[in-house]
């Protein structure tokens, strides 16, 4: 640990202490996270995210058979994996013509239905929640947690738990008794992905044009039966994670300010709508507005657009920070997108990856993740949007748009109705998720459990109207199509940690350039070619520090909480990289972090 | 060091037992973290029973696995690593996931994926560096998934990396200080109870309450591979019937569609994916061969039909229309009642008093 005494911040004299972290536990894939704290000021003045893995998905997928894609992308992300086989598989459906008939698109939503409720649990219940658990709160907030002791726990009577003590300790790894109970649910959960998509987490029933699930009645009743089960339990964790967040904002006032940063969201659609959706680029902004999860950008709080065209037309690949050359001298793949408008070279259809072998240096280029931007035609701005985990950016952006009106989901403008049928001990309960006042960590997690009882809710119309299908005998689930020479195809979903994007070139039936935008390079992306830092290190930087320990035995938990709290997936974060370690370092710059311990 | 473990008494014919072990576990191979994903999803048994003493017969087990780990990471997190590194902390299992890329094409120093920083230069610190410093002190050595295994994805053709198996990079011919050889556990990713029976049987070797668990040629456990998918799939009796799927609308055999079943080592439709639920060409997904040697490259472009799928369709045509033919009769044929079963007012079943034999 090296401590240096640097510049005066107009308050007291700066304390700075490099930190770093690396690997960041508790997270799917490879993160770093370099930091320089104030500690007289108890705040976090610098931040840089990293991560160095490089497997090369654009490169080695050219010259395959596109029908292949959805096959391979599966493996860029080893806990959503089945949401790239989507996105890939609505991209291919886009360039081959095809629609699946509406079942596929029920058996498809009821299996991404099932990841977003498994994996929000096991990231929220069995990841996240460490940061908040009783153990974790002693060690880092002894204060706080004294004080949680003697505070009674609001929803009791939903959760079953006295104060709010007692359902930090519920938390505690591997011995607590909701974190056990979430890996139960999240077997469970699981079992009902696989009754849809065959096996998780890369699943074995998804084609494009359809999927091979057997549509049988027993299908359906066994997921359904499987989610009535898991029902309450959703309805308990709303309740225990507003009670735990609620609390934090009044046991530690200004926990607002941790890992907040200006509302920049984006939100690519989830769940389509089977009426609607044909997959042809044309009617896109129509289909795109009636998925069940509503594409939107939000800025400052307004939408700016919910039309997938324009989401399209604005993607940016920037550089700045990592280790690539540029391609812009390079041949475009697309110039123009099928409705004529002109495609930039920096668009993800046009990208050619070249990387660049180098050192990792903080004050240049320092990341094997690229900068995506989305480019605001009416102010010029490079945004760099972030994904607030997933669920805060569907969530604001549905609520935003006012669209989704369903039995069991309904956008109201200011927030969303959620309504969960009785369960085995709670009635019939409606749940309200409201537009927070801040892009922070504490919203981030709270909505979290709201858009697993979101996907719940969903599932159960989707179950309805599968089985009202098979009821009066159209089982259709895949569609033929032939694969086109020339082609090209978009697909936008939402992977479960936020937008994700798959853009497909074919030239002679194969592939000529493939790149997936998962969440994460959105999230991790290093500074870009502007200055302007990705969302990882701009909410990080800044926020203040309330762990109550010293330099000497800093955890960082705030920090970790912050870089949690948009549920990183590093394995999506990289597509190609190739690093260059060195020999020797001369004296490293103190910006290299200290490694202590 | 070699205490009995206090859980069972030890077998005369095993080892003296470890009571406790440590297992390290790496998914900083090129990766996607499926495998560790997967075993979450594990009940027979599962992880948590393993770790909280719930399995009788093991040593106490100390897991350090990057994604379910309690602690804040960084340091704090690789301190069992550098300390095993250092040959300070035994006994230990070290398990890899993902495959093992090749340093040796690099000119220079450079990495393809790493673990933590080399504490004196502050630069990223290689995997194959901690597979050389962990694996010759590992107890065991376990590679999860096809990645780990073989190479898998990343490995296929064109790829930037040279990567491989675990067994390819230490020599197929490692031994790790238990007399075992790397222990492949294939699957793209792992099936959780297949990769979770296989670490619980090196575990109970481990505590000398069993024998090594029984391995094959490519280090694969023999009762989980020994079989193909089409013999454990329950639409391979459309096979045998010449009875083939000619899309995905089908419950048909698939071959024509696609499916490597017959010649694939796997025992997924068998087993299904988790407690008997999903699976691959038993729910209308196609194999793909994710858990061989020759992954994904051997069966793609994955929706064709398998090239030895034609001749083999074509040889057992005429035998299996044949069948179904009969047995479509014979069917019929069992459909119907007996025709003493009747409301009139005579008894017609051949029913007898007195009847002697």
């Amino acid at each position: 640990m090296t401590t240096t005494d640097a510049r005066t911040s107009g308050r007291k004299p700066a304390q700075l202490v490099d930190m770093n972290w690396d690997p960041i536990t508790r997270i799917i894939g490879n993160l770093g996270i370099y930091t320089k704290i104030d500690f007289a000021n108890r705040e976090v003045v610098e931040c840089h995210s990293t991560s160095s893995l490089f497997r090369g998905y654009s490169v080695f997928m050219k010259g395959k058979d596109p029908r292949d894609a959805g096959f391979i992308t599966s493996r860029i992300c080893g806990i959503c994996g089945d949401n790239h086989t989507t996105c890939s598989n609505y991209a291919q459906q886009m360039a081959y013509g095809v629609k699946p008939p509406k079942l596929a698109e029920h058996i498809t939503n009821l299996g991404e239905a099932a990841e977003y409720i498994f994996d929000h649990t096991i990231f929220q219940d069995n990841l996240v929640f460490v940061d908040f658990c009783e153990a974790m709160v002693k060690a880092t907030n002894p204060g706080v947690l004294a004080r949680a002791e003697r505070t009674d726990a609001p929803r009791g009577d939903v959760h079953g738990y006295r104060t709010i003590a007692e359902i930090m300790k519920a938390f505690n790894p591997f011995e607590g008794e909701v974190y056990k109970e979430a890996l139960k649910v999240s077997r469970i959960t699981r079992e009902m992905f696989c009754l849809m998509e065959g096996r998780h987490v890369h699943p074995s029933t998804l084609y494009p044009g359809g999927v091979g699930t057997m549509p049988q009645p027993s299908v359906f009743t066994d997921y359904l039966s499987r989610l009535m089960r898991v029902i309450d339990f959703v309805k308990k964790a709303v309740a225990m994670n507003d009670d735990v967040f609620d609390f934090f904002y009044e046991a530690l006032p200004g926990y607002e300010e941790v890992g907040k940063r200006r509302i920049l969201l984006g939100c690519w659609g989830a769940f389509q709508n089977p009426d609607v959706v044909d997959y042809r680029y044309a009617t896109m902004n129509e289909w795109g507005k009636a998925m069940y999860v509503t594409p939107g950008i939000v800025v400052d709080g307004k939408l700016v657009t919910n039309n997938l065209v324009d989401i399209n037309l604005g993607l940016r690949i920037m550089l700045g920070s990592s280790f690539y050359e540029d391609w812009v001298n390079e041949d475009p793949f697309v110039t123009h997108d099928p409705l004529g408008n002109p495609i930039d070279m920096r668009h993800p259809w046009n990208q050619t990856t070249v990387p660049v072998p180098q050192k990792r240096d903080f004050q240049g280029n320092y990341s094997w993740v690229m900068s995506p931007r989305w480019y605001h035609p009416d102010t010029g701005e490079h945004l760099a949007l972030d994904t607030g985990g997933g669920p805060l950016a569907r969530l604001w952006s549905t609520a935003l748009s006012g669209l989704v009106d369903t039995p069991y989901v309904k956008a109201t403008g200011g927030g969303i109705r959620i309504t969960l049928p009785k369960g085995e001990k709670l009635p019939e309960t409606t749940l309200e998720w409201r537009i927070p006042k801040w892009s922070n960590t504490l919203e981030r997690d709270r909505a979290r459990p709201y858009f697993i009882a979101y996907a719940a809710a969903m599932a159960l119309q989707f179950l309805e109207e599968a089985m009202g299908m098979l009821q009066s005998g159209d089982t259709k689930v895949f569609e033929n199509f032939e694969v086109p020479d020339e082609s090209i195809g978009c697909g936008f979903h939402e992977a479960v940690r936020g937008v994700l994007s798959h853009h497909l070139v074919i030239r002679d039936k194969k592939i000529a350039n493939y790149h997936p935008y998962p969440p994460t390079p959105w999230n991790a992306s290093p500074r870009d070619i502007y200055g302007t830092p990705g969302p990882y290190e701009d909410a990080v930087m800044g926020q203040p520090i309330f762990e109550e320990n010293g330099p000497d035995d800093f955890k960082g938990v705030d920090i970790m909480r912050t870089v949690r709290s948009f549920d990183p997936c590093l394995p999506c974060g990289v597509h190609m990289y190739m690093g260059k370690g060195k020999t020797l370092s001369t004296v490293h710059s103190p910006t290299y972090g200290a490694n202590h311990g | 060091m070699t205490t009995q473990s206090g859980t069972t008494e030890a077998r005369a014919d095993a080892p003296e037992g470890f009571d406790e072990i440590t297992i390290l576990w790496i998914s900083e191979g090129m990766s996607c973290d499926g495998d560790t994903v997967s075993l979450t999803a594990a009940g027979q048994p599962s992880i948590e029973d393993v770790v909280l003493g719930l399995i009788p017969g093991l040593p106490r087990v100390n897991l350090v696995n990057k994604v379910l780990s309690p602690s804040l990471g960084g340091e704090d997190f690789l301190a069992p690593y550098r300390k095993a590194a250092r040959g300070e902390l035994e006994p230990f299992i070290l398990v890899i996931e993902g495959s093992i890329p090749n340093q040796n094409i690099i000119e220079g120093d450079g990495y393809w994926t790493s673990f933590g920083n080399d504490p004196a230069t502050g630069e990223p610190q290689t995997l194959n560096w901690w597979i050389d410093q962990l694996a010759p002190r590992a107890w065991a050595v376990v590679a999860a998934g096809t990645c780990a295994t073989f190479g898998g994805i990343h490995a296929m053709a064109g790829n930037p990396t040279g990567c491989m198996g675990l067994a390819d990079y230490l020599g197929w011919e490692f031994k790790a200080r238990s007399g075992l050889p790397v222990v492949n556990v294939p699957g793209c990713p792992i099936q959780p109870e297949n990769f979770m029976e296989t670490l619980v049987w090196v575990l109970q070797h481990a505590a000398g309450t069993a024998p090594p668990p029984p391995l094959d040629h490519m280090l694969r456990p023999q009762w989980l591979f020994g079989k193909t998918v089409h013999e454990g799939c329950d639409r391979a009796a459309y096979y045998e019937q010449a009875d083939f799927a000619k899309d995905y609308n089908s419950p048909k055999c698939q071959v024509k569609v696609g499916c490597w079943g017959p010649v694939v080592n796997c025992n997924v439709p068998k087993r299904g994916w988790m407690s008997g639920i999903g699976g691959c060409p038993n729910v209308g997904g196609i194999c793909i061969g994710c858990t061989m040697p020759s992954f994904p490259d051997a069966f793609m472009p994955f929706m064709d039909e398998p090239p030895g799928g034609t001749l083999s369709s074509m040889v057992i045509k005429p035998y299996g229309a044949v069948i179904r033919r009969l047995r479509g009769i014979t069917n019929d044929m069992v459909n119907h009642e007996p025709r003493w079963r009747h409301n009139k007012q005579k008894l017609t079943s051949g029913y007898n008093p007195h009847w002697r034999a």
